[in-house]
């Protein structure tokens, strides 16, 4: 019975690649994921590694207003080509996790892309994200323009090379985030 | 005879000086009778003459006295001048100084009603056709002139209308008759004896055949300016001076003003115009039914990515070949009552589907012959079955859309969740009734739907367990819900989902479509 449990891929391995984005921007162990479907569409998600999902705390707020002039919830778009919504680069941030410990991590798009929506569910709910990282606890989904989405993934980690990341962390740093 | 009245006698004079050809002087005189268009152009000219000519000699004839109180004092002058043509031809060449000779171009219809009208054109027409290879019994002429064609008639018909409220007469632009009806009036008899086919304004089978005048192009240009706003680039036209603009600057444009730009009556042309190549399209024919799909690997419609095929055929392909090869359509559109992913099979009754097939060439098809057509599918293939194939109107196709949100799909669906299923679950999966669920745009489909929340409503559901992680789940839905999602979830995006209501994660491995609850098209009886 467990070994269904864990041979039957799931959605995301039957439909979606994964892609891996560690230590963004030089911050040690904020790794992100990004799952590409097939149809180009990425969704956002924390990497199973990222400190907010390792250190045990709980999330005291997310916000997805990331500057006085933008909040991602005032995001809309409007049919089939999605006109209107915001458009992001890789480094665009998505929203800031602050932890009961009082640290703050901001998530970052990772691709370049049209933002299409945001996870709403988790500002009410921050254990979706603890407990469902990889689905119900996404942050985003963008879409990248049709010439550009084999490219935007050009910079990230296959899951074979994050493995590899992760694991040279364990070895070389006792005790990494 | 040709049926006019003395108050077409000075129209007639001032038609002919000003260079048009004899059947554009009937259509002006507006001669509504076929017949007089169908003699050939020498023969109308004889006897557009001779009525002249019965003036001249002070004859009466059809025309009533007062037409001839009517008559103004310049006649004798007016038929000088034309006399004046014929002896010396220093004027500008009337038709009538050589009726014998090739006559000039006609400055109305530049050479349409002239050249165009006879036996060894009708022939050429005619071949085309037959090459086509088409079964008919009727057609439909279709007629398709250079847009300047409406410029030359306007600037004739102001020639003629001042002589008209001269003689306070009361005839208006849309009386006279078009070039393109005295056209087909003088040529359609011709061509339905040749063809062996009956006129029909509706026939199911159009001929066209269409005429370019490159010498006069730039008849059109200056109502650019005199009507700037009647001319828009648009991205599917050649050029903006459709003839349809032209008509409608045209009807704008003052008289006062038309006259300052353009000569009238119009100039003479030195070429006439030359024919396009004549086309033949039969409207569609509309074929309906049902179909299964048994496989997991065959999309419904040829699946393309970055322009390359992903999977071998396709229902629609499967269904389309024998009816295309059958009708000699060039080309067909496919259209169902839903669809299923590649991976989803149709059984039961089938899903109702119409397609539509372009320009056949053969149309006459008994019931015999479209029960051979499915039984020629059915063996193609077993991957995929037809029932109920029938030729139906398009309007009787909308039936199958129109029931698409309102109607009820069921399903069959092979569940499997994370925790060990008990007997009460089920159970209480199978209590659910008219569950109302909120579904954004699934993930799979978004990069070409809108984002949208839908909100659907799952009728009925029942489970029949298999093992501990898998059970077969039975639904009853609205049409339009995404089964899959509700299902696993979607990222949590379709709320309440199976998952979410057994308190574990669920996902589906196989899925059937067992009704589709159209009532079209009828089932036809084996």
């Amino acid at each position: 019975m467990e070994e269904t449990d864990e041979k039957a891929p799931s959605v995301i391995d039957r439909y979606y690649t994964r892609w891996y984005k560690t230590d963004m921007k030089g911050k040690s162990c904020e790794d992100h994921c990004v799952l590409q479907h097939s149809n180009r569409i990425c969704v956002i998600t924390l990497a199973e590694t990222h400190p907010v999902l390792r250190k045990g705390s709980k999330i005291k707020s997310i916000n997805y207003r990331i500057s006085d002039g933008c909040s991602r919830l005032n995001n809309k778009v409007s049919g089939k080509s999605k006109r209107g919504g915001q458009f992001l680069t890789e480094f665009a941030p998505l929203c800031r996790i602050t932890c009961t410990d009082n640290v703050e991590y901001t998530i970052f798009s990772c691709i370049r892309g049209r933002l299409l929506e945001v996870n709403e569910d988790i500002i009410m709910s921050p254990d979706l994200l603890l407990e469902k990282p990889s689905t119900e606890g996404y942050i985003a989904v963008i879409l990248p323009k049709l010439e550009e989405s084999k490219r935007v993934t050009n910079s990230l980690l296959t899951r074979e090379q994050y493995e590899e990341v992760v694991s040279k962390r364990t070895t070389q740093q006792p005790q990494p985030c | 005879m040709l049926s006019l009245k003395e108050k077409d006698r000075p129209i007639v004079r001032k038609l002919l000086d000003a260079g048009c050809c004899a059947r554009c002087v009937l259509r002006f005189c507006c001669v509504g009778k076929y017949a007089s268009y169908q003699n050939s152009c020498q023969d109308i000219n004889k006897e557009l003459l001779a009525f002249l000519s019965q003036a001249d000699s002070g004859q009466s004839h059809d025309a009533s006295g007062q037409d001839q109180a009517d008559n103004p004092p310049c006649k004798k002058m007016k038929l000088e001048s034309v006399r004046a043509g014929e002896e010396a031809s220093a004027e500008p060449p009337a038709l009538e100084a050589q009726p014998d000779a090739q006559p000039a171009t006609c400055v109305t219809c530049l050479g349409v009603l002239q050249d165009f009208c006879h036996q060894s054109f009708v022939t050429q027409v005619c071949e085309v056709v037959k090459k086509g290879g088409y079964q008919f019994d009727s057609l439909l002429l279709a007629v398709s002139l250079p847009a300047q064609l409406s410029v030359r008639e306007h600037s004739c018909w102001l020639h003629i209308k001042k002589e008209l409220r001269e003689k306070s007469m009361c005839v208006d632009k849309e009386d006279v008759v078009q070039v393109k009806d005295a056209f087909k009036w003088a040529i359609q008899a011709l061509v339905g004896r040749e063809l062996g086919a009956s006129m029909l304004f509706n026939s199911a089978f159009e001929v066209s055949i269409g005429f370019t005048h490159a010498e006069t192009d730039g008849d059109c240009h200056f109502l650019a300016t005199a009507c700037s706003d009647c001319f828009k680039p648009a991205k599917n036209k050649a050029s903006v001076f459709t003839r349809m603009a032209v008509v409608k600057a045209l009807e704008k444009i003052s008289d006062e003003e038309f006259l300052r730009q353009y000569p009238c009556p119009p100039a003479r042309p030195a070429t006439k115009c030359t024919p396009l190549e004549t086309t033949c399209l039969h409207s569609s024919v509309f074929i309906a039914g049902r179909y299964n799909k048994f496989s997991r690997e065959l999309p419904q419609t040829p699946w393309v990515i970055d322009g390359e095929r992903r999977m071998e055929g396709s229902v629609e392909e499967l269904i389309a070949a024998p009816l295309l090869s059958s009708f000699r359509a060039d080309a067909f559109n496919f259209s169902s009552s839903g669809r299923e992913d590649v991976d989803v099979r149709t059984l039961g009754n089938g899903r109702p589907f119409a397609m539509e097939l372009v320009n056949p060439h053969r149309v006459r098809h008994t019931k015999a012959e479209v029960r051979q057509l499915q039984e020629t599918i059915n063996a193609s293939s077993d991957k995929i079955r037809v029932r109920d194939l029938q030729i139906v109107t398009r309007e009787a196709m909308g039936r199958m859309k129109e029931g698409e949100e309102e109607k009820t799909k069921s399903y069959s669906a092979l569940i499997w969740t994370k925790k060990a299923i008990t007997k009460a679950d089920l159970d209480v999966i199978g209590n659910i009734k008219e569950l109302k669920i909120d579904q954004k745009t699934p993930l799979r489909v978004l990069h070409r739907r809108p984002l949208a929340v839908r909100q659907r409503t799952i009728h009925s559901m029942s489970a029949s367990y298999l093992d501990t992680h898998h059970f077969t789940l039975l639904l009853r839905t609205q049409a339009g819900t995404y089964i899959k999602e509700f299902v696993h979830g979607d990222f949590g995006r379709t709320k309440p989902n199976l998952g979410g209501l057994m308190e574990t994660e669920a996902d589906i491995l196989e899925l059937d479509v067992e009704s589709v609850d159209v009532d079209w098209p009828p089932a036809v009886p084996e």
